[in-house]
């Protein structure tokens, strides 16, 4: 086994060795640009460009001349967001968004609500999901837009993708969903689900970082954008600069992987899971889920250990790669807020270790994380004076804590 | 973050770890900080005279809070009360290597030693008037 062990698959993923294989002639041999329309360099390129744009269609259920590459999914989300309410600000000016999603829709929410638009931010329930419900109840007159996550990159959460779907075309109004950390790991199918507007990153599902692509629907309804990056004219007007061939390439080639092997991995991914959970809660008491129980990525456990503070477990965790929502490993000193939009209290927020599961983590490697962590909280515990007072029947939230900083 | 040698020192090997019996007449215990933000330091201190002859802390927070407490209890023991309590966070942060980000730290550990002083004067000062209470009820 290779230290340090890597459980930080939602953050980023290597790139699988099939997909680098296919990447690298079109650094150097076929460099071509693939607006190039005159020459064989440039019909190469493209042609390479259309296989990996049909790859990745397939993978969504939706048809090559609906994707569009961008750089990534924050890019996707500033022009799905931003070319929306520019396109259809005279139909409508209200956007429904939610409280749990990544910074870069909630950023891109704040900005435009600057502009004179307004948005709903719908609160999650105790596990992060936003039911369709609450959507139903937000959706007005006004709305042009619902912005919902597919899966939460934090706690894992799956959201009703179908029926939110189902319910904004009724509606007569768009579905944007972020689902970046989705493709690739439960199925996804843009016809099915009734998605508009659909992110993914490559770096996310065994590709290169810096690629990403963006489906946007072109029947029933079709949907238009404005563009926020003008040149060219490339990719329907909607993204214009020159393409990104070999993360093209490279991003194709990885949702070919994940189309064939989804299943499989999705069944390992779980099982994995699963077993570090239990694995933990049999040798440590107060260990709390944060997420859905069912409704969640199969590779995704994100769990709060009471009374041990995050930065300091994954001290003691210092050659396994995972990732906490205390306030002290971020780079705004707050704790997690997709936490606290679930309602879990700071104090827990502060406590939470994510867990992320993916294509090359080994049986081996879960274990020497489990007994890392469960050895590392077991000795904070013993130097953490809430630890103390709650074996002394005392409640720390039942505290009036003072002169907190 | 990189941690500096000695914050992971203090963190392997944290000085004093564990409990003074705070009902002790004896022992100054000061608890800073609120679980919420992440952050809460008890120190204890056991008193001989005016010298601190030992000290014991227990920490919730992150590594460089742990390091912080742990050398506050280094410091303070064999200091007296007036010497420990000009103990500024200024010099652990020199001590640990503490980046900005986690002065507050340090912050919280001064705050410890003094809030455990102060535990300690009220507490002899209390003790002594309600031991003569008891004597003046003492048939």
């Amino acid at each position: 086994m290779k230290l340090p062990v890597y459980l930080d698959y939602q953050a980023t993923t290597p790139v699988d060795p099939r997909v680098l294989e296919t990447m690298l002639p079109y650094f150097s041999d076929d460099f071509g640009n693939a607006a190039s329309r005159n020459h064989s360099f440039g019909w190469s390129a493209e042609s390479a460009v259309t296989k990996a744009r049909e790859q990745i269609a397939s993978l969504i259920g939706a048809s090559p001349k609906e994707i569009i590459f961008t750089s990534g999914s924050t890019e996707a989300i500033n022009l799905a967001i931003k070319g929306t309410a520019q396109m259809y600000g005279s139909k409508g000016k209200h956007i429904i968004t939610s409280l749990a999603e990544h910074k870069a829709v909630l950023d891109t929410c704040k900005h435009i609500e600057k502009l004179g638009f307004e948005v709903t931010y719908l609160k999650p329930d105790k596990a992060g999901r936003v039911g369709v419900e609450k959507v139903a109840e937000a959706i007005r007159e006004d709305t042009i837009l619902v912005a919902l996550i597919w899966a939460n990159n934090e706690v894992g959460t799956l959201n009703p993708i179908r029926e939110i779907g189902a319910l904004c075309h009724e509606r007569d109004t768009l579905f944007f969903t972020d689902a970046t950390q989705a493709v690739g790991k439960v199925a996804v199918d843009v016809e099915k689900d009734n998605v508009d507007m659909l992110c993914l990153s490559a770096h996310k599902i065994y590709g290169p970082k810096g690629t990403g692509a963006f489906y946007v629907r072109r029947r029933k309804p079709r949907v238009r954008l404005v563009a926020q990056i003008d040149g060219g004219g490339h990719e329907r007007g909607m993204r214009s600069g020159t393409l990104n061939v070999p993360g093209i390439v490279g991003l194709g080639r990885a949702c070919e992987i994940c189309e064939a092997e989804l299943e499989e991995e999705m069944a390992r991914a779980a099982e994995l899971r699963d077993y570090l959970e239990e694995k933990i809660r049999a040798e440590l008491d107060m260990v709390h889920l944060n997420g859905h129980e069912k409704h969640h990525l199969p590779g995704n456990l994100n769990l709060s250990f009471s009374y041990v503070e995050g930065e300091s477990l994954l001290m003691g965790m210092d050659d396994v790669a995972v990732s906490s929502g205390s306030a002290c490993t971020s780079a705004s000193l707050e704790p997690s807020h997709v936490l606290r939009s679930m309602d879990v209290g700071d104090d827990l927020a502060h406590s939470s270790i994510r867990f992320g599961i993916g294509r090359f983590t080994t049986k081996e490697e879960v274990d020497y994380a489990a007994d890392k962590l469960i050895a590392a909280v077991k000795r904070l515990r013993q130097m953490s004076p809430l630890y103390e007072m709650a074996l002394e029947g005392i409640d720390p939230s039942s505290v009036d804590w003072q002169g907190g900083h | 973050m990189a941690y500096s040698d000695k914050v992971l020192d203090h963190y392997n090997n944290p000085r004093n770890v564990g409990a003074l019996d705070k009902s002790n007449e004896d022992v100054g215990t000061g608890v800073v900080g609120a679980p919420e933000c992440g952050d809460v330091m008890k120190l204890q201190i056991k008193v001989e005279g005016d010298r601190i002859v030992d000290a014991k802390f227990k920490t919730f927070g992150c590594g460089s809070a742990i390091a912080s407490s742990s050398l506050a209890t280094e410091w303070v023991k064999g200091k007296t009360l007036d010497e420990a309590s000009t103990i500024r966070n200024t010099e652990i942060v020199q001590e640990l290597s503490l980046p900005p980000v986690k002065i507050h730290c340090s912050v919280l550990a001064e705050d410890a030693i003094k809030a455990a002083i102060a535990d300690y004067k009220k507490k002899t000062d209390t003790g002594t008037s309600s031991s003569e209470k008891v004597k003046q009820e003492a048939p």
